[in-house]
């Protein structure tokens, strides 16, 4: 099944109180050296037929009503032929 | 007046909110988030809670439910309507408010009696209160922060579009220290805190938030 992914990040100049809970636990686990982090949401979109610009198109529509808040959240679309073409190696 | 209190798969404080509702003096109609139609009400409150289980993002989910229709096709001709919490997110969501509420910047859930000063008394939540009035009211929540870009904050602060904000700490890192929003025109007020949780001396800090339900009568005949 070809799979469409959406990346959701909270815009640069919003808080990201998440990141930043995270960004605080890295140093008392060892990890150093990192200066920031931001948390955002991945949805893969499970698509019936070929990924046409048509799909894409109706995906941005989707990305930019329900899956992202324009106000606060920045979002990208992308094909994962990856995911598509690999093996479920677990079964 | 009858006002109408739309309870979502989720929310918390909908009989809190018409209790309030007929404290206030008015009719309370319990309105469901799958309703096609108001059921002829003069007014809306979308009360506080979780709805949808605040998945996606708050409200996120509730702003297509079958009644946002109805409301904001209303909200559009001038109805009177109110968002508490839960309720302003969705508003916010529906892009009736402008800007949206994210997650406090302390990341802790907030649970306290709010001072706030009431800074905009021209809208028919707030026409019992006094300019500039301090009130103490409740106010709980995990996402409550307040936040536009610039320059629609310098918008909101222009047109006298904050209708409340907070006095002394900033409970959640409301930009501008912001508490409640209303539209352009006036009839949509978003309040983060909760005035339905004061409206009676027996289970609160008072009886200050039940100017919100009151002035629904004092608009309707000024």
């Amino acid at each position: 099944m070809p799979k469409v992914v959406v990346d959701v990040m909270p815009k640069p100049e919003i808080l990201d109180p998440q990141g930043k809970a995270v960004l605080g636990a890295l140093p008392r686990l060892g990890f150093d050296g990192v200066t920031d982090v931001r948390q955002g949401k991945r949805f893969e979109l499970e698509v019936a037929g070929e990924v046409t610009d048509e799909v894409l198109a109706r995906v941005h529509e989707m990305a930019a009503t329900l899956l992202s808040n324009p106000v606060i959240e920045n979002f990208t679309v992308h094909v994962d032929e990856a995911v598509a073409d690999t093996p479920d190696v677990l079964s | 007046m009858k006002v109408g209190v739309v309870t979502f798969p989720g929310s918390l404080d909908d009989v809190d909110a018409q209790r309030a509702v007929r404290i206030g003096g008015h009719e309370a109609v319990a309105l469901w988030h799958g309703d096609h139609d108001l059921h002829g009400v003069d007014a809306v409150v979308l009360p506080g809670g979780f709805s949808y289980g605040d998945y996606l993002r708050c409200g996120a989910i509730s702003r297509f439910s079958p009644v946002m229709t109805e409301v904001i096709e209303a909200a559009g001709k001038g109805m009177p309507v109110l968002g508490i919490c839960n309720g302003f997110q969705i508003l916010c969501e529906s892009h009736l408010l402008p800007g949206a509420l994210i997650r406090n910047d302390h990341r802790k859930f907030a649970c306290r009696d709010q001072r706030l000063s009431i800074d905009n008394v021209a809208t028919p939540w707030t026409a019992s209160y006094t300019q500039g009035q301090e009130v103490t009211i409740v106010l709980k929540n995990g996402e409550g922060g307040f936040v536009a870009d610039t320059e629609t904050l310098d918008r909101l602060e222009g047109e006298g579009q904050v209708v409340a904000r907070y006095v002394g700490d900033n409970p959640n890192g409301s930009m501008r220290a912001i508490a409640g929003v209303t539209n352009e025109r006036g009839n949509v007020v978003g309040l983060m805190p909760h005035p339905e949780h004061a409206v009676e001396d027996l289970t609160g800090a008072g009886t200050d938030g039940l100017g919100f339900f009151t002035s629904l009568a004092a608009a309707a005949f000024a």
